[in-house]
């Protein structure tokens, strides 16, 4: 008896439609077919939209963005936030500046370090959020001044160029690909971008840090009273977004052939816009890899298929405004009716 | 000491701020029994239970765990011990899959130490249930089984840490009959393979069904433990709500002109409110009665609009209204008075003056848009004098007042609204008991001059004082509804407990 109560399909039935309608699937998949409807919109209105050269542009356009969506993708599903991926991108770009040109660092080492910059500081950001309770969008708010600051500091206000290091450049836009199949040159930055989403997916799916970073943006307080360290894996968290920023910095600098101190403030949002258009929820519990970078190149091709059509800058800008916000407005519909 | 206790707490000891929430406790859990705790609101069952699996920790006191003394600083050492708890709002995480959840924090590792086996992951949580004969696939994400299910899952997930002690607060609270009975089978196997249960629950007809003892605890001590065969339910309630502190008679104010000020019929909303009817009328303290969850305050709420409602029929002095937001309650004359003055009450970072007006800021202005400061500060005077509420002026920030200060605020914002009809929720929460008195006189004058009131309150003395007449609720139901005259601890105690039994008036 006992069995038969339980396999009545009552629960199952519950499932239903609804569910599957208000699915973060749901949400990807919406996302995926607006990019695809904004592809071929663009690629009807103009001849120029789906050649190999501006279909490279788009993707190199998107490289850099979309690896710091990555990073901050985890932080976002433990409804936490990162403002500080921008700057603490240029900061490690900076910094690689610094071991390679100044320091004269093997450019591999150089590069690594320049990288574990970008974790330092965001295990920086975890420490103040996890120990110091500090809310992470005012803890990632200070940390993107201090590594704008001292990325201005360090690099003494100025460029540091890469000039007198061959082949750095070549971390972003030579091609290994093109190398192999010299119709198909595709800049090594995409490949970074696209090998980095591959293992950020796995963490997330596979590791136990991706366990954790869902189990802490459903109930916080379940997974602390499960015995699990939670301040641990928040600076986990942290870390790693601090990691993907310092992975940007160095693409960056590979592809302007230096590290700009200037740059980077602003790149933090675009990244985060990328998430929420890939359907990752801002309240946490919920989100994919495939959504950010899906969310990451809505923004480049409509940005570029905008610029294409001669749209001028500044109206590109509003309609990524727009954009985000439809985006967030279907999640929060979805939210509301499966409550 | 005796060694066949599975657990046994002795003179437990706990402190929050300003509240002694345990003071000598004593309680004790054999092997193979099912060990019920219970007590009014309040009375400390859940933070004993919480010190128990190392949520809170005990300020002194003595805990054994088989003989040997224990000290349990954190919920992973309660787990070592093999102590788990299934709190009341159930600690899963909604995005995960069952297995992920039974399994979280100590997932199967897979060929490298930071990889996750979700097979045998997938394969242990799928033996796990089947031994527990719970039909469920290890695969399904919590959020899509139904509340029942989602506890069993929490079972299966404390049974899976090889738990001997297993504690279940109040675990059938939104349960149906069908599920408690399936709840109460695994119970009584798990009884068999020798495991304890500490059963926390309000329900006195489970408890006859399900535990072997019964402990009774009152504002925060440990009263009595009674074997359940032997003693009824009278008894049981008799002890629980003891005699207590207002013994003064309550001053009953005369009868009132019956000039119904409010009427609500077939409010429904899921399962949270079923079938509720009741008449208010003018002059009158209605008091609302009830445990913790049986819906008194989501009634408020549906009455003054701020929660969706699945039906409800509302009249006010005898023509239907229809209030889909808290500013439509305020526009035909009903004011909600929070339980939680400080988060829905008051804006606490604001003075005295601008919370006053706060409700009827049309009232407040001049040309348009601009506030009447010098009206404003004038009508909070009044209140201020009227209501005597201790403040160096009416510019003083709320925040700085005390409880019982702020709570007349909140009076004075719906008095200046001009609302016919006060809904107090939980009036004299956090007030001192100085202060308590000053509300009480205030509600009565309140009633005196022609405001229909709605108090809604846990504390059975406070009930039994002030009300006219007293309905009580029970899992979202009306059972029952007593004159002052007839109204007593136990007969509440009764009706607020009494469930499934349809009892409207």
């Amino acid at each position: 008896m006992t069995a038969q109560v339980l396999e009545s399909p009552q629960g199952k039935s519950k499932i239903k439609i609804e569910n599957v309608l208000y699915s973060p699937a749901l949400q990807r998949v919406l996302a995926f077919a607006a990019l695809i409807v904004l592809i071929v919109v663009f690629s009807i209105a103009s001849p120029n939209f789906l050649q190999f050269r501006n279909i490279t542009g788009i993707l190199l356009a998107t490289a850099v963005n979309g690896i710091l969506a990555l990073g901050v993708t985890f932080v976002i599903i433990t409804a936490g936030i990162d403002l500080s991926i921008g700057t603490v991108m240029t900061f490690s770009a900076v910094m690689t500046g610094v071991f390679i040109t100044r320091w004269g660092f093997d450019p591999l080492l150089g590069v690594l370090c320049g990288i574990l910059s970008g974790s330092f500081a965001g295990m920086i950001n975890g420490i103040v959020i996890a120990k110091m309770k500090v809310p992470p969008f005012v803890a990632t708010l200070g940390m993107m001044y201090m590594a704008k600051g001292l990325a201005l500091i360090i690099a003494e206000l100025r460029p540091i160029y890469f000039n007198d290091v061959p082949g750095f450049s070549t971390i972003a836009t030579g091609s290994v690909v093109g190398s192999i199949l010299p119709d198909f040159n595709i800049p090594n930055a995409v490949m970074i971008m696209f090998i980095a989403a591959i293992v950020g997916s796995f963490i997330l799916f596979k590791t136990i840090l991706g366990r954790y970073t869902f189990a802490l943006g459903s109930n916080e307080e379940a997974t602390r009273l499960s015995g699990v360290n939670v301040d641990l894996w928040k600076i986990a968290v942290y870390t790693l977004s601090g990691t993907f920023a310092g992975l940007a910095g160095v693409v960056i600098a590979a592809r302007l052939n230096s590290a700009q101190p200037a740059l980077g403030q602003g790149y933090e949002l675009d990244a985060i816009a990328a998430v929420v258009i890939g359907g990752t929820s801002l309240s946490g519990g919920e989100g994919s890899i495939l959504g950010t970078i899906i969310g990451a190149f809505v923004i480049s091709v409509l940005t570029n298929g905008l610029r294409i059509l001669s749209v001028p800058q500044e109206w590109q800008i509003v309609v990524t405004g727009v954009i985000i916000i439809v985006a967030v407005y279907f999640d929060m519909v979805r939210r509301r009716r499966s409550r | 000491m005796n060694s066949d206790l599975l657990v046994l707490m002795q003179d437990v000891n706990k402190s929050f701020p300003g509240v002694q929430a345990l003071s000598q406790c004593h309680f004790d859990l054999k092997a193979g029994e099912v060990h019920a705790l219970v007590g009014e609101n309040g009375a400390g069952k859940s933070t004993l239970m919480k010190i128990l699996s190392g949520v809170y920790v005990k300020d002194s006191g003595h805990i054994y765990v088989k003989g040997g003394e224990v000290h349990i600083h954190n919920p992973r050492m309660a787990q070592e011990l093999g102590i788990a708890m299934i709190h009341q709002e159930l600690n899963l995480m909604p995005h995960l899959s069952v297995a992920q959840n039974i399994f979280i924090g100590r997932e199967p590792r897979g060929a490298l130490p930071f990889l996750v086996d979700e097979k045998r992951m997938n394969q242990e949580a799928q033996a796990l249930l089947d031994s527990l004969h719970l039909a469920i696939d290890p695969r399904t994400r919590v959020r899509d089984l139904t509340v029942a299910r989602q506890q069993m899952v929490e079972i299966a997930k404390a049974l899976s840490y090889h738990s001997q002690v297993l504690i279940m607060d109040e675990p059938t609270a939104s349960l149906t009959k069908a599920e408690i009975e399936e709840l109460f089978s695994m119970i009584r196997r798990l009884r068999e393979q020798g495991v304890g249960i500490v059963y926390i629950s309000h329900r006195m007809e489970e408890l006859k069904q399900i535990s072997d003892r019964i402990t009774v605890m009152r504002d925060g001590m440990y009263i009595d433990t009674l074997d359940t065969a032997a003693c009824t339910i009278d008894q049981i309630i008799s002890l629980m709500v003891g005699r207590t502190i207002y013994e003064s008679k309550p001053e009953i104010p005369q009868d009132s002109q019956r000039e119904v000020a409010l009427e609500v019929r077939n409010l429904n909303r899921g399962r949270v409110l079923r079938d509720v009817n009741f008449k208010l009328y003018k002059g009158e303290i209605l008091g609302f009665a009830g445990l913790v969850g049986a819906g008194r305050t989501e009634v408020a709420r549906a009455i003054v609009g701020a929660d969706k409602v699945d039906s409800m029929e509302l009249f006010v002095k005898g023509q239907r209204v229809s209030v889909h937001t808290p500013s439509d309650a305020v526009r035909h004359g009903i004011g909600y008075l929070s339980e939680d003055r400080k988060r829905y009450g008051l804006v606490t970072g604001m003075t005295v003056s601008a919370n006053v007006a706060m409700a009827s800021m049309r009232d407040f202005l001049q040309a348009w848009f601009v506030l009447d400061d010098a009206k404003t500060a004038r009508v909070a005077q009044e209140y201020v004098e009227k209501l005597t509420i201790r403040t160096p002026s009416v510019n003083q920030r709320v925040k700085h007042l005390s409880g019982g200060n702020q709570q007349k605020v909140v009076i004075a914002k719906w008095l200046t609204a001009d609302t016919d009809v006060l809904i107090f929720d939980e009036p004299t929460r956090g007030i001192d008991v100085g202060a308590k008195s000053e509300i009480y006189k205030l509600l009565n004058e309140l009633a005196h001059a022609g405001k229909a009131i709605i108090m809604i309150s846990s504390e059975l003395p406070e009930i039994l004082r002030m009300s006219h007449r007293i309905v009580v609720m029970c899992e979202g139901r009306i059972t029952g509804e007593l004159s002052a005259a007839e109204a007593d601890q136990e007969s509440i105690m009764r009706l607020a407990t009494r469930r499934d039994e349809m009892v409207i008036h």
